[in-house]
């Protein structure tokens, strides 16, 4: 299945959590937020979340800024 | 004498607030911060990418500040409330500084766009800061709208320009009654002085402090020249006149 994560179509073969996803593309799951289609995704509920066809994810965290 | 910024019912132990941004390292971000005395500073959020193994720039934040995620990168009211949202789920307080930008070239602020984000994030408990354009009349829109604060621009961010806006932000000053302060376009101390002695009520500042030579010392020049300028402002400076007037008697000596 595809799914677009912050920004990039990429390709799934296995049902997938939300945590497993972070893990497997080198995020660092303490550090971030995760917006499942719009929707905040609470960090307990990262890993009974499934990644489905068609999702789009986010992954944000804080940087300098003014 | 006691002069003690408010906001949101919150004491604000510095007139100075520092964006985050363009910093050389968070190090000298976190000595900056500490350097200049300010309370209230303000971060960004970003997608992360897993190949720059950055560190987190909470850790260096020194402790007991507001940390104030601003909404940058927010193109309509909508965006800007996401934004926040996800600001306050990532801990990071309830502290929003408003900023709806449509244009690229001279991120101007989108008056009409941050009033709509301002009433709906005013709603969900925020302390909300809106970045805006001195319009006196979008300005009475957003203390309506729940803001606890206005941030007109002095000019465009990042051009160091100043106060170009001098007389459209005084008469903020004069007919707003929430905390004047004054958000981009500050390139030099004289410049937070000035607005400091007009009446603001806190200046803040990012790209002039972080892309400066040592951030550490222009910090803390910013801070001694925001302290400066409200002395001078409660002190009652009389400004400027035409005509001169000796400060010695001109009597009694030589004639």
């Amino acid at each position: 299945m595809k799914i677009l994560l912050n920004g990039k179509s990429i390709e799934i073969n296995e049902k997938i959590t939300v945590f497993t996803l972070l893990l497997k593309n080198g995020f660092e799951p303490n550090r971030v937020v995760v917006e499942l289609n719009k929707k905040i995704v609470k960090q307990p509920l990262w890993d009974v979340t499934d990644i489905h066809s068609g999702d789009t994810i986010e992954v944000l965290s804080f940087v300098g800024g003014g | 004498m006691k002069d003690q910024l408010i906001i949101a019912g919150q004491k604000i132990k510095s007139r100075f607030f520092l964006g985050t941004g363009k910093f050389p390292s968070y190090n000298v971000m976190r000595e900056s911060i500490i350097s200049s005395g300010a309370h209230i500073v303000t971060v960004a959020l970003r997608r992360v990418d897993p190949k720059l193994k950055s560190e987190n720039i909470m850790n260096f934040v020194p402790k007991n500040r507001i940390v104030m995620t601003n909404t940058s990168g927010a193109r309509n009211a909508d965006e800007a409330v996401r934004i926040a949202r996800i600001a306050r789920e990532m801990g990071c307080g309830n502290w929003i500084k408003i900023e709806v930008i449509a244009d690229n070239k001279y991120l101007l602020p989108d008056n009409l766009e941050t009033i709509r984000a301002c009433e709906a994030l005013a709603k969900e408990d925020f302390i909300v800061m809106p970045y805006m354009s001195p319009d006196l009349m979008d300005a009475k829109r957003l203390v309506n709208a729940g803001a606890a604060s206005i941030m007109p621009l002095g000019a465009p961010i990042g051009t160091g320009k100043g106060l170009k806006t001098k007389e459209l932000i005084k008469i903020l000053i004069s007919e707003i009654d929430l905390p004047i302060i004054v958000d981009a376009g500050i390139g030099s101390p004289s410049h937070a002085a000035k607005a400091m002695e007009m009446g603001c009520d806190a200046v803040l500042v990012n790209t002039a402090v972080a892309v400066s030579e040592n951030p550490i010392l222009s910090a803390q020049a910013f801070s001694l020249a925001v302290q400066a300028g409200r002395l001078a402002y409660l002190s009652g400076i009389r400004g400027e006149k035409d005509i001169a007037e000796p400060s010695s008697p001109l009597t009694g000596f030589l004639r």
